[in-house]
């Protein structure tokens, strides 16, 4: 890996940092829409490939007669300065695509992870895996309908998270509601580092 | 497009798969990046005066890779712009690598950003949004 560690900057460029944060949830829970609301650009998609010749052995032979599928990943970017740009990543939604989580997972700041009270249990899986990989994450109770069906402690009880772990209620098509999530988020990320959690 | 699937049932092809495609005959069967570690966020960076004539078994999409990464940008994004899957932007630009036609920088891991100047700047700028 250090052999690609170059130092671009010493051919004379400067080149931005770029944080990934991780927008998960179940299906339908308003991932993309939330992308979509926060990001400068128009939401752009990658595909990355699932094969059945593991992308992490060295032997290819026969790879083409394998058969190979793609999944698509919803991103897009803010940019913060000069130097710093955030990358907002949907997360596939299907459950066995979540080995491309630990790519998306690695490095990141953290993730929003957004529950949708009438299907709850959908963001179960997400919770687990970023509590288990020690990513800072907050919880976005999104309101498809502009009211809120339950209180924020009932929903904290549902899900059973740690008292420590932020929720919020959001609108994801709502620029403003959904830039509230990500700021409680970098709060949360300051706080668990022990860090004093910068003032507006 | 799909292949006929009958008798060869695989596991993830069903409806929430993708088509079924050959991605890596564009990288001539290889699946992996001669060199490790294209962060999806990692900026590529073009040589500023790249000799491409001097590789003519490049393809049209290494030198469009080259093209696109003259003011640096992340794998990701070359990936959106190219409509190519990541895997294989990757085992290009690991071509493009090797041959000195970019340079990459990884992506700090965020866990060990030194500190808490690039929250506040994170913080300052969503309140600006």
């Amino acid at each position: 890996m250090d052999s690609v560690r170059y130092d671009a900057e010493r051919r004379g460029h400067r080149v931005p940092i770029a944080l990934k944060i991780l927008i998960a949830g179940g299906f339908g829970a308003g991932k993309t829409t939330l992308v979509s609301a926060l990001s400068e650009v128009r939401p752009l998609q990658t595909e990355e490939i699932l094969t059945g010749a593991g992308i992490d052995t060295d032997d290819i032979s026969g790879v083409e007669t394998k058969s190979t599928t793609t999944v698509a990943m919803d991103f897009g970017r803010i940019t913060i300065n000069d130097d710093l740009q955030l990358y907002l990543f949907g997360t596939p939604g299907q459950d066995r695509f979540w080995f491309l989580w630990d790519e998306l997972a690695f490095g990141a700041l953290g993730a929003v992870v957004l529950a949708d009270t009438r299907r709850l249990a959908d963001c179960f899986p997400s919770i687990d895996y970023f509590e288990q990989r020690g990513v800072p994450f907050v919880v976005g109770v999104n309101c498809f309908d502009g009211s809120q069906r339950f209180s924020l402690e009932a929903v904290r009880r549902a899900l059973d998270l740690d008292h420590d772990v932020p929720m919020v209620l959001c609108d994801a098509r709502d620029r403003q509601s959904g830039k509230s999530v990500l700021i409680s988020l970098v709060e949360h990320v300051a706080r668990q580092r022990g860090e004093p959690v910068p003032a507006a | 497009m799909r292949t006929d699937l009958s008798g060869h049932r695989h596991e993830w092809l069903d409806d929430d798969a993708g088509p079924v495609v050959r991605p890596y005959t564009l990288t001539g069967g290889r699946v992996r990046s001669c060199a490790d570690g294209f962060d999806l966020v990692a900026y590529v960076l073009a040589n500023p005066n790249p000799d491409l004539g001097a590789y003519p078994e490049l393809h049209p999409e290494h030198r469009l890779l080259v093209e696109l990464a003259g003011r640096g940008t992340p794998v990701v994004e070359l990936a959106a712009d190219l409509d190519l899957a990541v895997g294989v932007v990757r085992v290009l630009l690991g071509d493009l690598l090797s041959r000195g036609l970019v340079a990459v920088q990884q992506p700090p891991r965020a866990t060990y950003l030194p500190d808490n100047d690039i929250l506040k700047a994170v913080m300052d700028g969503l309140r600006a949004l």
